[in-house]
């Protein structure tokens, strides 16, 4: 028989090219089976909280009150829905590589070892978890185009995005994104599988309500201790990153400190995360 | 003897820093390439670790496997290239069908889309897997779970392929059906090295056998020739009535012909012999003047083989 199998004595590049192929649609094949579940995923949350907070209270009488839409679109800097949609793009990202990678990983790492058959292909135990970043990464920009239509069209005030600079933009969906999966690959290895129903509570809800998903980082300056706290956390550059590139309206931070950060947040929960895969794998 | 397909020299396992356990003390194996090599132990002594080790999933404190040639612990990747394994448990990818499950496995190691199916519907048949090509893995029985398993681990044609306690947990028909589907793979020219603690098991199928205890090989040989080292084919264990009577049996027992070797255990007395007619009748015989109240007669099994070694039963 003349297959074509890893065989030793080709070059390295080639055998570990052919099996990341291959791990990566592996992944391809299991996600369009579970499209569905998907789309529900990513696209429920940014639907009932704009549904909510841009649609239903502004519309109610006496609820100008109770809405933060009134005063910031008072402020004239295009209300509630535009602080939201990049907030919300954001939030969608980083669930993502949560979901991506965390989740599964968790179960494979407890319950099943199924995680042992791909360990065991030919290629170095690192580029596995890279594979994972990588298809996370793909999952998360998905997502975050499924949201902008969402974010765009719900608010009942119209949303004021325009991109200024397409190179940015790509440059932080991009790095947001891959760091979204490095954020997943930390947590899902750093995180006992038993204790990953508690991620949501104390991972995930407070980087989402401390990440400037639901306010510019800007207007945390009356508050100055929570505006320099909020700086150790990786969302507040995704959030800021998207806000910069696609509603340059509202107030953010410099786009330069943006993609250094992201650049910094991406390497380090890389390492971590890779650190804590290979803990996990090997004995 | 031909060149070993597995070299393992000097292997240590350490684990843990603060309260070190030595799982694997001081390895050496050779396994000449086409036999089915078994490593036969009991719980803990140190089998899962060494197949972990050569396998590229432990990482050894001392010491060095080769596998083909290549160094498993200097270069992982391109060893994996070389084994198959079938770890303890299930380790088949639940969100995939059956057929994907050893489809997408000939993909990580290099095989093309067309290639990857005709190997996968090949394998489907050999291991009578194709009618549920379509199925879950969380479907299959724990025989036809196995079966996959072993399917998928020789997918990329290995040259050495790692069974970890193969029949854990299987019925004794989906046992029967195992060691078919192994032994098959020695005609194809695969490798084959288990580890198991059942003596039928690695009587049956192993053509060499190294006996593991506390990270330790006792012995290395062939089944036979490690049931031939007990010193007898046949065993009589001679359970006595009352207090011994100072190895005036024993001395007697030595002395009919036929009779290789008398030992004291507990309760009596235990006699290894060479089969002949009518020497059940003398040790008989000549036992029952000193109190005999029951013989069971035996073959030497490697259990035997084991407990000599050890002082111990093999499921202790």
């Amino acid at each position: 028989m003349s297959e074509v199998v890893a065989n030793a004595s080709d070059p390295k590049i080639v055998i570990y090219t052919r099996a990341f192929v291959g791990l990566m649609q592996r992944d391809f094949r299991v996600l369009r089976r579970e499209i569905v579940p998907f789309l529900i995923r990513v696209a429920m949350n940014p639907l009932l909280f704009l549904f909510v907070f841009t649609f239903v209270m502004p519309h109610m009488s006496g609820g100008a009150k109770l809405s933060p839409t009134a005063s910031m679109a008072a402020a004239g800097d295009g209300g509630f829905g535009t602080v939201l949609l990049p907030g919300l793009m954001a939030v969608a990202i980083m669930f993502s590589g949560i979901a991506a990678v965390a989740l599964p990983l968790a179960q494979e790492f407890g319950i099943t070892r199924e995680i042992d058959d791909r360990v065991m292909c030919p290629l170095p135990i690192g580029a596995v978890a890279i594979e994972k970043i990588f298809f996370s990464a793909i999952q998360s920009i998905f997502a975050a185009a499924v949201v902008f239509p969402l974010a765009y069209y719900i608010p009942s005030t119209p949303v004021l995005a325009h991109v200024t600079s397409w190179p940015f933009l790509i440059a932080v969906l991009i790095l947001a994104s891959l760091l979204a999966g490095a954020l997943g690959l930390t947590i899902g290895t750093l995180v006992q599988p038993k204790q990953i129903g508690l991620i949501f509570g104390v991972v995930i809800m407070p980087i989402t309500f401390l990440g400037c998903v639901y306010y510019p980082w800007a207007a945390l300056t009356t508050i100055k201790w929570l505006q320099i706290g909020v700086l150790i956390n990786p969302i507040v550059y995704i959030s800021e990153g998207l806000r910069a590139a696609l509603t340059p309206t509202t107030g953010h931070m410099p786009d330069a400190m943006i993609l250094a950060m992201l650049l910094f947040f991406l390497v380090l929960l890389t390492l971590v995360g890779l650190r804590g895969f290979a803990k996990r794998v090997l004995s | 003897m031909n060149e070993a397909i597995v070299e393992i020299l000097g292997l240590r396992k350490i684990y843990g820093s603060k309260n070190p356990v030595t799982a694997v003390d001081g390895i050496d194996l050779h396994v000449p390439p086409g036999l089915i090599y078994g490593l036969l132990g009991p719980n803990g002594a140190g089998k899962t670790t060494t197949i972990s080790i050569a396998t590229t999933r432990a990482i050894p404190t001392a010491g060095s496997v080769r596998i083909a040639g290549i160094d498993v612990v200097a270069h992982p990747a391109l060893a994996r290239c070389v084994i198959g394994v079938v770890p303890q448990y299930n380790t088949l990818d639940r969100s995939c069908t059956v057929f994907e499950n050893i489809y997408f496995h000939c993909r990580y190691f290099g095989m093309t889309k067309e290639m990857a199916t005709q190997r996968t519907s090949q394998l489907l048949n050999q291991f009578r897997l194709s009618d549920r090509a379509s199925a879950y893995p969380q479907a299959l029985s724990g025989g036809l779970a196995q079966r996959l398993q072993i399917a998928r681990a020789i997918a990329h044609h290995p040259k050495v392929l790692f069974l970890d306690e193969p029949s854990a947990g299987l019925d004794p028909q989906s046992r029967i059906a195992m060691w078919e589907a192994v032994q098959g793979l020695r005609a194809e020219g695969i490798t084959v090295v288990l580890t198991t603690h059942y003596m039928e098991e690695a009587d049956e199928l192993c053509d060499r056998l190294a006996i593991i205890d506390h990270g330790k090989i006792l012995i290395e040989d062939t089944p036979v020739a490690l049931k031939a080292s007990v010193g007898g084919d046949i065993i009589y264990d001679l359970r006595m009535r009352g207090a011994g009577d100072g190895g005036l049996l024993e001395k007697s027992l030595a002395f009919i012909e036929g009779v290789t070797r008398v030992e004291v255990i507990e309760g009596g007395l235990r006699v290894l012999a060479r089969v002949q007619d009518g020497l059940l009748a003398k040790v008989v015989t000549t036992a029952n003047d000193y109190g005999l109240r029951d013989v069971t007669t035996t073959e030497p099994s490697l259990e035997t083989v084991f407990i000599r070694l050890t002082g111990r039963d093999l499921r202790e």
